[in-house]
């Protein structure tokens, strides 16, 4: 009973729970159509002429395909905790970011090509290097200007796409080269996305572990003012959580755009600043700013892809898959939210005196 | 509201004029010209809600009751403003007649309201008619990017008729909400040629030209059909990669298929939407490829960008794919891309949509320059492309298609 109390105020309880949850519903269905009721979770070794062999299984596609949503959510994470605000620019960077790359990686004009016209490190940089001039405006904008985030960001969300668009000569740059289809595709077994957010997630909880950076953030959300006056560098700190937004959709729009080997500057990274601020709050994080948890946010991302994997291995017909997606999402966000848990505390200490009473 | 404004403002210009005679007369003029041009904006801005010539009638009302509470500042003004205004309308609607008129002598002006420029396709859509319609061709080409927003489509097109180009050319990004500036195109007498996509709740334009989506998905079940006769295949068991839900292209090709489909007693296993995006592709075969291991032999794409990411994702679930190999892979738009992997072996048959609606269009200019009346639907000549051990022969709807074999020359001339 006490390690139940304590596994229940663990903070991550209920975003796991909720994972839990969408996934234990293929379990259902697969037992339900006679199938072997674990076949979701199976994963194998699958020989392939183009990649060798690869790990395959639907729980690798979810962690695979909600790479960029949590790359995303960490850098929206700290944009939320920071500023009390979300950063919506983070799709359009993302796609601008990938068609400047194309745009470097092809030659501009070029619609498709093979060779790479600069090498891919020079284009990756450019991708980077755009994220945070991005991210930099956006910062600039909110913490120097105090601008609203929203308002700040919803010019980048407008502008960014059509730049993008712009830089490619209104085209969708192939390039059908096999090093930059690497960074899309497999190291060893395993997809290169998987390791990349791996490693992004590593750096950036080491950092707020190690360093007291974390701690600002979250006091600067909490009471920009006051943590100003405490000796915190408050505008600083906003604008830094910002650049690392941009920084983290660039690598985003980098694993997108490698993953179908072409800058479509038009359908990278469409509504999914959305995907990433629904993280975030899946993760129990408020969208009030202070206090955050990165892992919950990481947690929420994935969520939100096993619901779509889900809906796919259902064969839900991808006209209503919308309609279930947001009955889910809803009732995670009641699960979590805390009248709704404060009726739960007290229908359990209900009982407990009812108990109490009986004895 | 505007028109209001401007006459507000020329009344204040009108009490200030009480200074000296000579100023007065100088004034006079100056409310005149500014008079005339309200009256042009107002006739202008009316062609957005109702027929010019009503639009003139109800601002000449609005002028005159202008000089009447000018006529107390300067009497002989106004008379005269009120003139000129008269004579401003009066030439205005003129010109406003004049343009439906077909232009007699020099360029043939065109407006060209185009979707934006999403997609290779797109693109060539937009230079196919920009090279036909070119001034070295006789035309006078008013191209319009709209962005895929369908209000700044409708003001471009109410753009066109202010300017009185001699036809209209619309791809309509949504395809509702048009009676009311096809009306507005029909009273300027300028004819309205429709090309691409469809406007279901309006017929005042002259003619539609673009492609027929539900023969393309006959197209691509009748030659699966035949092919699988060819290679002895006895079941079919398809998986569907489907467009934008919704869009013309995505349901003409889902039902032209699904009725070979049904006639035949083929199974489709499942049909999910791709977005015609290549990731959306890549995604939904990644799931179809767990969903129904080893009991599927055909792949239909709804376009090619869709096929490369199913490509994608079979060679990733070790599907082998392409003539030759288990699984059929059916692509639609044929575009340069898609046509490279159709020669590569990987594409088993690809259907095209045409892009270059402007030769068609043209067509249909020229022969109502000559008074005659075009049909209202021209579909496009399209083609079918395979390499030779695919190229089958096979019919839709009792009509004998040929196809053509893709070589590098297909390819290059291609968009």
């Amino acid at each position: 009973m006490k390690t139940w109390n304590k596994i229940k105020s663990w903070p991550l309880f209920l975003p796991v729970v909720a994972l839990i949850l969408v996934m234990a519903v293929n379990i259902i269905y697969d037992a339900a159509t006679g199938s072997n009721p674990l076949s979701f979770f199976m994963i194998s070794l699958r020989n392939t002429t183009t990649s060798g062999t690869i790990l395959y299984g639907r729980i690798i596609d979810i962690i695979n395909r909600g790479s960029e949503v949590a790359i995303l959510a960490i850098g929206m994470t700290l944009v939320v905790s920071a500023s009390a605000g979300t950063d919506i620019s983070v799709g359009s960077v993302m796609s601008l970011c990938a068609s400047f790359m194309c745009m470097m990686l092809a030659g501009y004009g070029v619609s498709s090509t093979t060779t790479l016209a600069v090498p891919l490190g020079i284009g990756l940089l450019c991708a980077i290097v755009m994220g945070l001039v991005c991210g930099a405006f956006n910062g600039t904008l909110v913490a120097h200007l105090s601008i609203q985030p929203m308002v700040a960001t919803l010019i980048l969300y407008s502008a960014a796409r059509a730049i993008g668009l712009l830089l490619c000569n209104d085209l969708i740059v192939y390039v059908r080269n096999p090093s930059f289809a690497y960074i899309g595709a497999f190291t060893g077994p395993v997809p290169t996305p998987i390791i990349i957010t791996a490693v992004c997630i590593i750096v950036v909880s080491l950092v707020l572990k190690k360093t007291a950076l974390g701690m600002y953030i979250q006091s600067v959300g909490i009471n920009a003012k006051a943590s100003r006056i405490a000796g915190l560098n408050s505008r600083l700190l906003i604008f830094l959580a910002y650049m690392l937004c941009g920084l983290f959709a660039a690598i985003a729009g980098i694993v997108a755009s490698s993953r179908i080997t072409s800058a479509d500057s038009n359908n990278i990274g469409l509504y999914l600043e959305m995907d990433a601020i629904l993280s975030v709050a899946l993760g129990g994080n408020s969208l009030g700013g202070g206090k955050f948890n990165l892992a919950g946010s990481i947690i929420g991302a994935y969520t939100i892809q096993a619901i779509t994997t889900t809906l796919y291995a259902l064969g839900v017909s991808s006209i209503q898959a919308p309609v279930f997606k947001a009955v889910i999402v809803i009732l995670i966000v009641v699960i979590e939210a805390p009248p709704f848990k404060a009726f739960l505390r007290k229908q359990s200490a209900a009982r407990a005196a009812a108990k109490g009473v009986r004895a | 509201m505007r028109i209001a404004n401007k006459i507000t403002n020329v009344n204040k210009r009108a009490h200030v004029t009480r200074i000296s005679f000579k100023e007065e007369k100088m004034k006079k003029k100056l409310l005149g010209t500014l008079l005339s041009a309200a009256m042009v904006m107002s006739l202008l801005a009316g062609c957005g809600s109702s027929a010019p010539a009503d639009a003139a009638g109800d601002a000449a009302a609005a002028v005159e009751e202008t000089a009447d509470s000018a006529a107390s500042a300067a009497e002989e003004a106004a008379t005269e403003v009120v003139e000129d205004v008269e004579a401003a309308a009066d030439a205005v609607e003129e010109k406003a007649a004049d343009s439906g008129a077909a232009a007699s002598g020099g360029n043939i002006s065109i407006g060209f309201a185009q979707v934006g420029h999403e997609s290779d396709w797109r693109t060539a859509s937009t230079k196919s008619c920009q090279d036909v319609f070119s001034a070295a061709n006789g035309y006078d080409l008013s191209f319009v990017d709209c962005d895929n927003d369908e209000a700044a489509q409708k003001e471009a097109v109410r753009s066109f008729i202010e300017q009185g180009v001699d036809y209209i050319i619309i791809d309509p990004i949504i395809a509702t909400g048009w009676d009311t500036v096809l009306t507005e195109c029909e009273d300027a007498g300028i004819p309205v040629i429709v090309i691409d996509r469809t406007i279901d709740d309006s017929d005042k334009y002259v003619a539609w030209v673009g492609s027929n989506f539900l023969t393309e998905g006959k197209a691509a079940g009748e030659w699966l059909k035949a092919y699988a006769e060819k290679q002895g295949i006895k079941e079919i068991n398809a998986l569907v990669i489907s467009g934008s839900t919704g869009a013309s292209a995505q349901i003409g090709r889902s039902d032209g298929f699904k009725e070979i489909a049904d006639r035949e007693g083929w199974t489709i296993l499942d049909e999910q939407t791709g977005d015609f995006t290549e990731a959306g592709g890549q995604e939904v075969m990644e799931s179809y490829c767990k969903s129904y291991e080893g009991k599927f032999n055909v792949v239909v794409c709804q376009n090619d960008n869709e096929a490369f990411g199913a490509m994608t994702a079979m060679d990733n679930a070790g599907v082998a794919y392409g003539p030759g190999n288990d699984v059929i892979l059916i692509s639609f738009d044929a575009c340069t891309a898609g046509l490279e992997d159709v020669k590569a072996g990987k594409i088993s048959a690809d259907f095209e949509c045409n892009p270059l609606a402007a030769p068609f269009v043209e067509m249909v200019i020229q022969q109502l320059q000559e008074g005659k009346t075009p049909d209202k639907e021209v579909y496009m000549e399209e083609h079918w492309y395979a390499l030779p051990d695919q190229i089958v022969d096979f019919s839709i709807d009792g009509t004998p298609q040929t196809m053509t074999e893709v070589t590098d020359d297909v390819i290059a001339a291609q968009y």
